[in-house]
């Protein structure tokens, strides 16, 4: 039986996760389709078409489906479930926030956040942090999965041409109401797949030494991150955070700076390529996972660090 | 106005998880157990809506052994009005929390349920969502900043790209983030008196849910290990080997 995609975007364009996820979902049965739902959405209807891998685009739109409110959207999803063996959906905030709604309602149990698609079936999964890897199966008819994005390739984004059918929208939930978004509108990198992160902890002291970290995420091209400490104090905002409970990075290159390496921590970093850790304390926990470790302060490192960049011929972007 | 707060006991946050030998699962025996660190912001949560007047009881309820009561006495230690403890063995999956938890949201007919959003044992983020659903109430998950408003609350989220505000009608559920408050901790004369408070217990079979595994766990594994790494003495050292050895800038 096919699999049903739930795209993530913005009524603009897709969220590049989205990508990831169908990769995943094609992992599981090559018959992909994908539903996309929202309001003024139809470029984004139409990038989702020219993925090679989606064989079906299903397009609902409706003014109340203009700000993801999940209320609104696991009951038309519910209602197509019928024709899928899965519902597949990244484990972002947006997919955490609307799978388990989706599974409940048709009295599936949810695996979420998987790395792996070993059968269709059959799944792995980080627990604890990601200090364990369970190998699970679902006995469920249907099922319900989250997927970790940065766990699975972009799929190609070009090329494809699925037809697209209308559905019906549904009613509106109408005890939830959207109010605003704070976007943080950034020119770097997106933290989930920028090629090269840096990230700053409680050693960073203050917001404003954040610029330390800045400087050379500007020379590197980087994504800036964040321990929770760090956001915590408030020295940056909740959407740097990279962790258990925050965003989960790949990079080729993760540069910790001052922050300890807390087992939450790595659950969100430990995955990457190479690993740096600039840190005084030569006992932290985080110049385990580094490949390379530099025991120092992180005032004095940095700005040399700028320097030695400075000196380079060329810097990979 | 009632509020439900959903505990978990969990293994402490601090302990490094161990896999067993025959990979069944991980290492529980003697290992530290506290209650889910976001619950603990639920928890708090709820007291100081109490304290500011605006709810009248505040009730912990925690579904597992009979070890968990402890986790239902700390609750009523920082300021839980009373606790219920539904007791059930072995694994149960967050769909299943989820029944047992509306069955007791039909009892105590809460205006709000609040938990944390997110366990950290299996990592799932699922029981907030599906009580929700299976209650048809809206839900505000991640939440970072709660205000009630007569019969309505203003919820900022937490989400991937910044924050969000929703409004929601009660009755509803929070799921609550590490960021909505700062949890107390229990003074000594409250733990005291915390064990003078009714803790009702139920098992989860006289519940009327089917609370059996839907997910068959195959195996539980240790991640592969990285490779040692080493220390570079320099800065100048460092860039270097990124730039010719590891050949990522």
């Amino acid at each position: 039986m096919s699999v049903l995609l739930i795209a993530e975007h913005n009524n603009k364009e897709l969220r590049p996760f989205t990508l990831n996820a169908v990769t995943a979902a094609s992992q599981i049965d090559s018959d992909v389709h994908a539903v996309i739902i929202g309001q003024n959405c139809s470029d984004v209807v139409k990038s989702l078409s020219e993925l090679p891998l989606v064989k079906k685009v299903i397009h609902i739109e409706a003014a109340h489906y203009e700000n993801f409110v999940a209320e609104n959207f696991a009951p038309v999803i519910v209602k197509l479930a019928d024709n899928y063996s899965h519902i597949i959906c990244s484990a972002n905030t947006f997919g955490k926030n609307l799978m388990p709604r989706i599974a409940a309602a048709l009295d599936t149990s949810q695996i979420s956040d998987i790395i792996k698609v070993i059968d269709a079936d059959t799944f792995l999964r980080p627990i604890y942090a990601g200090n364990a890897f369970a190998t699970v199966k679902s006995k469920d008819a249907k099922k319900c999965v989250t997927i970790r994005p940065t766990s699975f390739d972009a799929c190609e984004s070009s090329g494809g041409s699925a037809p697209i059918e209308k559905a019906d929208p549904g009613e509106e939930f109408g005890h939830t109401k959207f109010i605003k978004r704070e976007e943080i509108k950034s020119d770097r990198p997106e933290l989930g797949t920028a090629r090269v992160v840096i990230s700053g902890g409680r050693g960073m002291q203050s917001g404003d030494n954040f610029k330390l970290i800045t400087s050379i995420a500007d020379k590197l091209n980087a994504a800036i991150g964040a321990s929770r400490a760090a956001v915590d104090a408030g020295y940056i905002s909740n959407d740097h955070q990279v962790g258990q409970t925050g965003k989960v990075v790949v990079p080729d290159l993760y540069i910790a700076v001052g922050i300890s390496g807390a087992i939450q921590h790595l659950a969100g970093m430990k995955e990457s390529k190479i690993i740096v850790a600039i840190n005084k304390d030569g006992e932290a926990p985080i110049f385990s996972v580094a490949d390379y470790g530099l025991e120092a302060d992180l005032f004095e490192a940095l700005p040399q660090f700028l320097e030695e960049l400075n000196k380079l011929n060329t810097i990979q972007k | 106005m009632k509020i439900l707060v959903a505990v978990k006991r969990v293994i402490d946050y601090n302990v490094q998880v161990r896999v067993k030998d025959d990979n069944t699962g991980v290492v529980t025996d003697n290992v530290k157990m506290s209650t889910n660190p976001p619950d603990d912001n639920a928890i708090e949560e709820a007291v100081k809506i109490k304290e500011a007047g605006k709810a009248t009881e505040v009730v912990a309820v925690s579904i597992g052994e009979e070890k968990a009561q402890e986790t239902v006495r700390k609750a009523l230690a920082v300021g839980a009005d009373r606790g219920i403890l539904i007791k059930a063995d072995g694994v149960l999956e967050p769909l299943a929390v989820s029944k047992l938890l509306q069955k007791i949201v039909q009892k105590e007919k809460p205006d709000l349920v609040f938990m944390g959003k997110q366990a950290i044992d299996d990592d799932c983020n699922q029981t907030g969502q599906m009580l929700s659903a299976l209650l048809n109430w809206p839900q505000a998950t991640f939440a970072s900043k709660i205000e009630i408003k007569d019969k309505k609350l203003e919820v900022t989220r937490e989400i991937d790209e910044g924050l969000e505000t929703i409004e929601i009608n009660i009755p509803a559920i929070v799921t609550c983030d590490l960021r909505l408050n700062e949890p107390r901790y229990a003074s000594l004369p409250n733990i005291m008196k915390a064990k003078k408070k009714p803790i009702e217990q139920l098992n989860a079979s006289d519940l009327g849910v089917d609370t059996s595994p839907r997910i068959e766990q195959i195996k539980v594994e240790e991640p592969p290990k990285r490779k040692a790494g080493i220390k570079v003495s320099s800065v100048a050292e460092l860039v270097q080997k990124l730039k010719n050895e590891a050949k990522v800038i």
